[in-house]
C-alpha cells in the first residue's frame, strides 16, 4: 500500500516538475500512437468504406479477415514486423528497426483492422437507401463516400478511441520493434516494463498513472465531442 | 449551371413540338383524358426495353414507358410489384441488365452523375443528414458546387415553400415525421430538377400530416411545372397527384393511361381488384348548395357531398356495392339523389357477387347478389335504373 | 471547387502533414551513424549502460540503439547480422560464436560474480556453502524452490553449467520453475515466492532495496565468476554491419577512462562497486 501511495506521490512529482525524461517518454508515446492512429484511420476508413459499399466475390472472407484482425495480438504483430524489418529481412532496406517509426508501423498494423472493422459496421448500419439518396442528389462517387463517412462520424469516433486506446497501452510490439532505447524509442509502456524489471516500482507506478491519465484525457475529449454531437 | 441547362432543355422541347404536329405544348386537362391526346405530349423521359434482374430473377421487365413533360405519372401496385425498382432504374440509380433511358430523346450514359444532376428523388424515409434543416436542404446545391451566397438566397425560398422556414436551424434528428419529409422534399426541389421521383413519399405519415403534405406537394408541382413520377399504393393519392396512372404488378406495367381511364376501364381482373373503385368519373362543380354540390359528368349531373369550390375539377368515385339496380323507371321509396336510367352492358360473375356494368351515358359498375340477379331477371341489354346516394360518392379534387 | 471536396482535401492535407512531421525525424535517424548494441538485461537493469552509452555517444558521435535481451538472444541477433556489437556474459557460448566465425575482436571488459540468493529461513541449509554445485545439490535434495531465468541468458547458461557440475537433472522437477523473465523480475519473483535463484551481483545490489528477505546465501566460488566480453559482429559475413562503430565501441569499452568509470560505478549508491574492470587481462578459466 505504501508502495502505491509512494508511486502516486512520485507520479505527481514527476508530472509537476516536468521531469525531462518522463516528459520526453510521454510526448513520444503520444506522437507515436497518435501518428499510428492517424495512419490507421486513413487506411481503415478507406478500406472499411470500400468493403461496406461494394459486392465482390470473396467479400465474406475479407469481412471475416477484418473481424479476426480486430483481435490481432500485438505480440504477433511485433514479431512479424521485427522479422520484416530486420536488416536482412524483406524490408531491411528501410533501416527503421529499433526506431519510433517501427513502433508507428507496428501500432498502425494493430489499429488498422480495428478501425476498418468499426468503419465497415458503421457504414453498413446507415439506412440502406441513404447511398441512393446521396447519388440522387447529384453526387459523384467520391462525394457520396465522403458524405457517408460524414454521416457515420459518431461511430467513427468510437473507432478512433478504440484504435488509440488499444495501441497507446500496447507493450509487446513496441518493445520488440522499438527496442526500448533510452531517449529515443522508449514509450510509456516499455519504460514501465523496464522500470518494473529494475525494481523501480515507484517510477513504474508513476509511468502507469501517466499512461492512464493520458488514455483518460484523450478518451474524455473524444467522448465530449461525441456527446455534443449526439441529438439531445 | 442548373438554370442554364434548364433553359436549354426548354428550348429543345419547344423545338421538338414545333417540329411535330405544331399543336403546342399547353395541355388541356379534358383533352388529356382522351387516349388519343397522349401522342401529342412532349416526352421528357423515355424507357426502352428495361430489364432488371436480382439474384437471377427478373424483377422488372418494361418494354416501353414514356414520362410526359410537366405531368405527374403515378405508379400504383401492391408491395413488391416493382414500383421502387422502376423508380430507381428511371432515376439512374439502378443499372438495368438491359435497356435504355432517354432524356429528351438523348440516351443517358450508365451511372453518369450528369443525368443525376437533372433529377431528384424522395424516398419513403426522409433520409436526412445529421445536420441542420438548412444544411440538409442545401446539400444538393453544395454537391453541385453552388456558392454560399447563392445557397443563402435559394434555400430560404424553398424552406418557405415547404413551410419549414422556422425550423432552419434545428437538427434534422429532432423533427417530426412530417417536418422531416418536408425537409426531404425541399432538398429535392431546391435543385430545380427537371424530373422528381417520389417513392411512396407519404406512406409512413399519419393521415392529417399526409393530407397537408399532399396538398403542398400538389401545389408545388403545379407552381414549378415539375415533371414527376410518384409511386403509391393508395388510389386516392394516385388520383390526386397523377395525371396518368401506371399499374405495376410482377415487375411489369399492366396498364397505363390517363387516371380516369385506368380506374374506369381496368385492363384485367388484377387491375380491377387492385384499383377497387371501378367507377371514377371526371367532372366539374357546377352548383353548390348547403353541404352538397352538383358536378357535371359527361352529359349528366351527379350530386355529392364535400367541400369544393365552384368550377373545381373533381373525380367522383362510386364503389360498386353502393350502387342499387332496379327494374322500375323510378324506384319507389328510395332516398338516393342520383338516379340514372341505363342499359346493362355486361354481367360477369365475381365470387359471391355478379359484376354488372351499366351504360347510363357514363359507365357505372354495380355489384348485385346472385339472388337479386335472378329476382330481377337481369340480363345483358336489359334496361334498368341505377341509383346511389349523394353520400356514397367519394370526391377527389384534381390538380388544376 | 466544391465544398465537400475542399473539406476532404483539407483533412487529407492535415493528416499528411502530421504524418510527415512526426515520421520525418525518425526517418532522418539512419543518416546519423546508428549502432545496434545487443546486450544482456543485467547491464541495462544495473544502470551501467545509462552511464556509459551517453559518454560513448558524446565522444564518437555514434547513436547507440541498446537492445537489452539475454546473452543468448543477443548472440543469435549477432549470428543473423541484426546487431553490430555485443556485450555479453556467456563465455562458453561466446567461444562457439567466435569459432563459427560470427564475431571479431572478442575483448574482455569486466567481471563481477554470481551469487546464490534465497529466503532468509534457508530451508535447504545452503548458507555459507563453499561450493555452488554442493549448494545446488542440497537445494535439489531438500526440494526447495529454485527459480531459473529460463531465457538462454548468460545467467541462465551459468546456472545450467552449475546444475551440470552438480550432476542434477532439473527437467520436470516440481521445485524447479522457469520465469522466462529478465534478472530484475526473476529476483522479484524469488522474493515473492521465497525461492532460491542465481543472480549477478550487480543486478542484485541495484535491486536490493526491494528484495527484503532474500539474502545472499552462497558466494565466492570460482565457478560463480561472471565475465563480460565485447564482441564485434563479423562484417565479412554481414556487409550491413556497422564495423567501424563496433570497433569504436569495443575500443571505448576497454579504454582507460571507461574502465575507470566501471570501477567506480555504484560505489556511491550501493557502498561497493557492481563491476570490476578487466581490460587487457587474459581470459579467466
Amino acid at each position: 500500500m505504501d508502495l502505491i501511495l509512494e508511486g502516486i506521490r512520485k507520479a505527481f512529482y514527476l508530472i509537476f516538475t516536468l521531469d525531462r525524461e518522463v516528459l520526453g517518454i510521454t510526448l513520444l508515446s503520444l506522437r507515436v500512437s497518435g501518428t499510428a492512429t492517424l495512419i490507421s484511420l486513413f487506411i481503415g476508413i478507406t478500406t472499411g468504406t470500400i468493403v461496406a459499399l461494394t459486392r465482390f466475390p470473396g467479400r465474406q472472407l475479407v469481412v471475416s479477415i477484418i473481424n479476426t484482425g480486430m483481435g490481432l495480438p500485438p505480440v504477433v504483430v511485433g514479431l512479424f514486423v521485427t522479422i520484416f524489418l530486420w536488416r536482412n529481412g524483406p524490408l531491411g532496406f528501410l533501416e527503421i528497426l529499433y526506431t519510433p517509426t517501427a513502433i508507428i508501423l507496428a501500432q498502425a498494423v494493430i489499429a488498422t483492422p480495428i478501425v476498418t472493422g468499426i468503419t465497415l459496421a458503421s457504414i453498413q448500419n446507415l439506412p440502406a437507401n441513404l447511398r441512393l439518396q446521396i447519388l440522387a442528389l447529384g453526387a459523384t462517387r467520391v462525394q457520396m463516400i465522403w458524405l457517408l463517412v460524414k454521416e457515420a462520424r459518431l461511430p467513427l469516433l468510437a473507432a478512433v478511441m478504440a484504435g488509440f486506446g488499444g495501441i497507446i497501452s500496447e507493450v509487446g510490439a513496441s518493445i520488440m520493434v522499438g527496442g526500448n532505447i533510452k531517449g529515443y524509442s522508449r514509450v510509456l509502456t516499455t519504460a514501465t516494463v523496464m522500470e518494473t524489471g529494475r525494481g523501480n516500482f515507484d517510477i513504474a507506478i508513476a509511468l502507469s498513472i501517466i499512461l492512464m491519465l493520458l488514455a483518460f484525457f484523450v478518451n474524455a475529449i473524444l467522448t465530449q465531442i461525441q456527446q455534443r454531437e449526439r441529438p439531445r | 449551371m442548373n438554370s442554364e441547362t434548364k433553359a436549354e432543355s426548354t428550348l429543345q422541347a419547344d423545338g421538338l413540338v414545333n417540329g411535330g404536329d405544331g399543336s403546342g405544348r399547353t395541355l388541356d386537362l379534358a383533352a388529356g383524358i382522351a387516349l388519343s391526346s397522349e401522342s401529342r405530349q412532349d416526352i421528357l423521359l423515355q424507357a426502352e426495353d428495361l430489364l432488371v434482374r436480382r439474384g437471377g430473377v427478373t424483377v422488372l421487365d418494361i418494354s416501353a414507358l414514356d414520362v410526359f413533360s410537366g405531368q405527374v405519372l403515378a405508379l400504383i401496385g401492391p408491395n413488391g410489384a416493382g414500383k421502387s425498382t422502376l423508380l430507381l432504374t428511371l432515376a439512374g440509380l439502378l443499372k438495368p441488365a438491359r435497356g435504355n433511358l432517354l432524356l429528351r430523346g438523348e440516351r443517358i450514359g450508365n451511372g453518369g452523375f450528369d443525368y443525376r444532376r437533372h433529377i431528384a428523388m424522395v424516398f419513403q424515409e426522409p433520409l436526412l443528414f445529421d445536420t441542420t434543416v438548412f444544411e440538409n436542404v442545401a446539400a444538393g446545391l453544395k454537391i453541385r458546387g453552388v456558392g454560399r451566397a447563392e445557397i443563402g438566397l435559394t434555400v430560404p425560398e424553398y424552406l418557405e415553400r415547404f413551410g419549414i422556414a422556422h425550423l432552419a436551424k434545428r437538427s434534422a434528428r429532432k423533427l417530426s415525421g412530417g417536418e422531416a419529409q418536408r425537409t426531404s422534399l425541399a432538398r429535392a426541389f431546391v435543385t430545380k430538377p427537371e424530373i422528381v421521383f417520389l417513392d411512396e413519399p407519404f406512406s409512413s405519415l399519419d393521415p392529417p400530416t399526409r393530407e397537408a403534405l399532399t396538398n403542398d406537394l400538389e401545389r408545388i408541382l403545379r407552381e414549378t411545372h415539375t415533371t414527376a413520377v410518384a409511386s403509391t399504393h393508395d388510389q386516392a393519392e394516385a388520383l390526386r397527384l397523377g395525371d396518368r396512372l401506371a399499374v405495376v404488378n410482377g415487375g411489369r406495367i399492366v396498364q397505363i393511361g390517363p387516371a380516369a381511364e385506368v380506374m374506369n376501364r381496368p385492363a384485367d381482373e388484377f387491375v380491377a381488384s387492385f384499383v377497387g373503385v371501378e367507377t371514377v368519373l371526371p367532372g366539374r362543380v357546377v352548383r353548390i348548395s348547403d353541404g352538397s354540390f352538383t358536378a357535371s359528368v359527361e352529359r349528366c349531373e351527379i350530386e355529392a357531398v364535400g367541400h369544393v369550390r365552384m368550377g373545381d375539377e373533381v373525380f367522383c368515385c362510386i364503389r360498386p356495392e353502393h350502387v342499387t339496380l332496379s327494374t322500375n323507371a323510378s324506384p319507389p321509396g328510395t332516398s338516393a339523389r342520383n338516379v340514372f336510367p341505363g342499359t346493362i352492358r355486361t354481367i360477369t360473375p365475381l365470387g359471391l357477387f355478379q359484376r354488372v356494368r351499366v351504360d347510363c351515358g357514363f359507365d357505372l359498375v354495380a355489384y348485385v347478389t346472385r339472388q337479386s340477379l335472378e329476382e330481377l331477371s337481369l340480363t345483358e341489354g336489359k334496361s334498368v335504373t341505377a341509383s346511389f346516394k349523394a353520400t356514397a360518392v367519394h370526391v377527389i379534387r384534381r390538380r388544376e | 471547387m466544391n465544398g465537400f471536396a475542399k473539406k476532404g482535401l483539407l483533412a487529407a492535407t492535415i493528416a499528411a502533414l502530421l504524418m510527415v512531421a512526426t515520421v520525418a525525424p525518425s526517418l532522418a535517424a539512419p543518416a546519423q551513424k546508428n549502432l545496434i548494441l545487443a546486450t544482456t538485461t543485467s547491464t541495462q537493469d544495473s544502470g551501467l549502460l545509462d552511464v556509459l552509452i551517453p559518454l560513448f555517444e558524446k565522444k564518437t558521435g555514434y547513436f547507440v540503439k541498446t537492445i537489452a535481451v539475454g546473452s543468448g538472444q543477443a548472440m543469435s541477433m549477432g549470428q543473423k547480422g541484426e546487431a553490430d556489437v555485443l556485450l555479453v556474459h556467456s563465455p562458453a557460448a561466446e567461444k562457439k560464436f567466435m569459432a563459427d566465425g560470427n564475431g571479431v575482436d572478442r575483448l574482455i571488459v569486466m567481471h563481477n560474480d554470481f551469487v546464490v540468493v534465497g529466503p532468509a529461513a534457508d530451508p535447504a541449509g545452503i548458507m555459507g556453502a563453499k561450493s555452488a554445485p554442493e549448494a545446488f545439490k542440497k537445494i535439489a535434495g531438500a526440494g526447495a524452490l529454485f527459480l531459473s531465468r529460463g531465457d538462454n541468458s548468460g545467467t541462465h547458461a551459468k546456472e545450467k553449467g552449475i546444475w551440470k557440475a552438480a550432476g542434477i537433472a532439473t527437467e520436470g522437477q516440481k521445485w524447479y520453475q522457469e520465469t522466462g523473465l529478465g534478472m530484475g523480475q526473476t529476483l522479484n519473483v524469488a522474493a515473492e515466492k521465497k525461492g532460491n535463484t542465481l543472480t549477478d551481483r550487480g543486478t542484485y545490489l541495484a535491486l536490493k532495496k526491494n528484495l527484503a528477505g532474500l539474502p545472499i546465501l552462497v558466494e565466492g566460488d570460482a565457478i560463480l565468476l561472471n565475465v563480460y566480453h565485447v564482441i564485434g559482429v563479423n562484417p565479412a559475413k554481414w556487409p550491413k554491419v556497422n564495423a567501424d562503430g563496433a570497433k569504436a565501441f569495443s575500443d571505448f569499452m576497454v579504454s582507460a577512462d571507461t574502465q575507470g568509470v566501471i570501477k567506480t560505478f555504484g560505489v556511491e549508491k550501493y557502498g561497493g562497486p557492481l563491476f570490476f574492470p578487466d581490460a587487457g587481462k587474459p581470459e579467466y578459466n
